[in-house]
């Protein structure tokens, strides 16, 4: 009985501050798990979730481009002010340690699985494994590259032609400088590669998740697939429609409206990002 | 029929190893496949030569113990068997034809296509088993198992531990090995009070022995010879992650 008194778990579990070699137990304990092969696939797949969930906000909230410039621009006016402001930030918070871990964790267990296989097959032979599955991590580091591009490209506005298009309100014009930002074919052909690895990476992806957390059966694998598919699917031609409507098809090429960019402008949107 | 062999031969555990070439001839076509590696390896031994060494024993599919790579598919491409149930009528005359050891860090290369496989028997040591006494089976119905649960679990049970799973693994896991292993006895309501520390352990010990980790290729379950679900995969997945929070709150 004394000893069970000072057990640190046991205090824990009856409610008493935690001292520190409970925490220690604790740490132990997450370390363990991160250590572990199922612990850092665990990571992987929760992980995953929180950015297929991003991407599914993400890709239909883009489709009000085809609403018009109105909406467009009232969509993003809402994502930096809802919660005062500090909505967007506990987003992309959450976003930024989702996406950290995932690679992390995937760099880390690659480098196991490569090392866990030092000498191939002389005549090697796939039976069932799809290419997207077999190219995850390099769909993956392209993605990452992708993702840098695209924040620098349309979050960050290093292009100070974008940055400056601005609603007559003082507003960022989010529609214009979707469609001024794609009138470049090599900024187009660079989102038609980053898009489609990443669906690459979806299909494979997204079905994964269920069997990581241990959610497949025979039963419903063959659902689980269909489903990985079609939204990976949904989400390229979601995606792609708007650089190929604003660049192939010339959708709101006319309406554009050059913005007046003078360095005041520039200087009071260099000022507002800070 | 004749047919051209290319075989992995390694003289030792630290020998570099090479593919050599060899012609086998007029092997009768109702031969098994490890009827013809012993006839090449008569032909090899009267003139002079080192017969090719590969692991075998009860030549009928139960045992686990043939292990080869043949073509870069473990146990073949054949579908639910083992090696020692090839047989030479599936190839045709004229043909090449792989054979390699196992592949993987894990079941090192003794020698030419015997590999160790005894990290296997480690991570069962681990935890693939029930800690309690042993004596005369209680009577069947004292203990009510449902159907589905117990086919499920035989159909775990099947695994013979031949490793084809790892081999055929890009990332040599032992996901499916050790998933069949622990759904096995977790299945049941005899593997119950032990299994959260079975999970554990035999993860951990699987861990250790250098195996990769699963990423969902489900090549194992193409060639396991006793065909085994990767649903074993999935539910050790989960068992593991119910095991592992338990730890670190209880």
């Amino acid at each position: 009985m004394f000893f069970e008194d000072l057990d640190p778990i046991s205090l824990q579990n009856r409610g008493v501050v935690l001292n520190e070699s409970g925490m220690n137990l604790l740490c132990q304990a997450l370390c363990r798990f991160w250590q572990s092969s199922i612990g850092k696939k665990l990571i992987v797949a929760v992980t995953g979730i929180v950015l297929v969930g991003f991407l599914i906000a993400h890709v239909s909230g883009n489709m009000l481009i085809f609403a018009g410039r109105e909406a467009m621009n009232d969509y993003a006016y809402f994502l930096h002010h809802f919660l005062h402001g500090a909505g967007i930030w506990i987003f992309r918070v959450v976003l930024v340690v989702a996406f950290v871990l995932h690679i992390v964790a995937t760099i880390a267990l690659t480098k196991q699985n490569r090392s866990a296989k030092v000498e191939s097959y002389q005549n090697e032979a796939t039976n069932v494994a799809s290419k997207s599955s077999r190219m995850m991590i390099w769909s993956g580091l392209t993605v990452l590259a992708f993702v840098v591009f695209h924040i620098f490209h349309f979050t960050v506005r290093v292009d100070p032609e974008l940055a400056g298009m601005k609603e007559p309100s003082g507003r960022h014009d989010v529609w214009g400088m979707i469609i001024l930002g794609f009138q470049k074919p090599l900024v187009v052909l660079f989102y038609f590669v980053g898009i489609s690895l990443l669906c690459s990476h979806l299909s494979h992806g997204i079905a994964s998740i269920f069997q990581t957390l241990g959610w497949r059966s025979r039963k419903s694998s063959e659902a689980i697939n269909k489903l990985g598919l079609t939204l990976s699917v949904v989400v390229w031609l979601g995606f792609l429609s708007i650089p190929l409507a604003a660049s192939v098809v010339g959708f709101g090429v006319d309406e554009i409206e050059m913005p007046v960019t003078d360095v005041a402008d520039i200087a009071d949107i260099a000022e507002d990002n800070r | 029929m004749n047919l051209t062999l290319k075989v992995w031969r390694q003289k030792h555990a630290n020998d570099r190893g090479t593919i050599e070439t060899y012609d086998a001839k007029s092997i009768p076509v109702e031969a098994s496949f490890l009827e013809m590696l012993d006839i090449v390896n008569e032909q090899i031994v009267q003139g002079g030569g080192e017969p090719i060494h590969f692991d075998h024993d009860c030549r009928e599919g139960i045992c686990g113990m043939c292990s080869l790579t043949i073509n870069g598919v473990p146990h073949s491409k054949e579908k639910g068997i083992t090696t020692c149930q090839v047989h030479m009528r599936k190839f045709k005359d004229g043909d090449t034809i792989w054979i390699e050891p196992f592949r993987g860090k894990a079941f090192p290369v003794v020698r030419d296509l015997v590999v160790d496989r005894s990290a296997f028997d480690r991570i069962v040591s681990a935890g693939g088993y029930i800690s309690v006494r042993t004596g005369s089976a209680e009577d069947a119905n004292s203990l009510p198992i449902a159907k589905d649960r117990a086919d499920s679990s035989f159909d775990a049970a099947a695994c013979i531990g031949c490793g084809a799973c790892v081999a055929a693994c890009k990332n040599a896991s032992a996901m499916l090995f050790v998933g069949a292993k622990a759904a096995h006895l977790n299945l049941l309501p005899q593997g119950q009070p032990e299994k959260d520390k079975r999970v554990l352990a035999m993860v951990r010990q699987m861990d250790s022995e250098g195996f990769g980790n699963c990423t969902n290729h489900y090549e194992c379950e193409a060639v396991c010879p006793k065909q085994i679900s990767a649903d074993v995969i999935s539910k050790l997945n989960r068992d593991y992650a119910v095991a592992s929070t338990k730890e670190a709150f209880k």
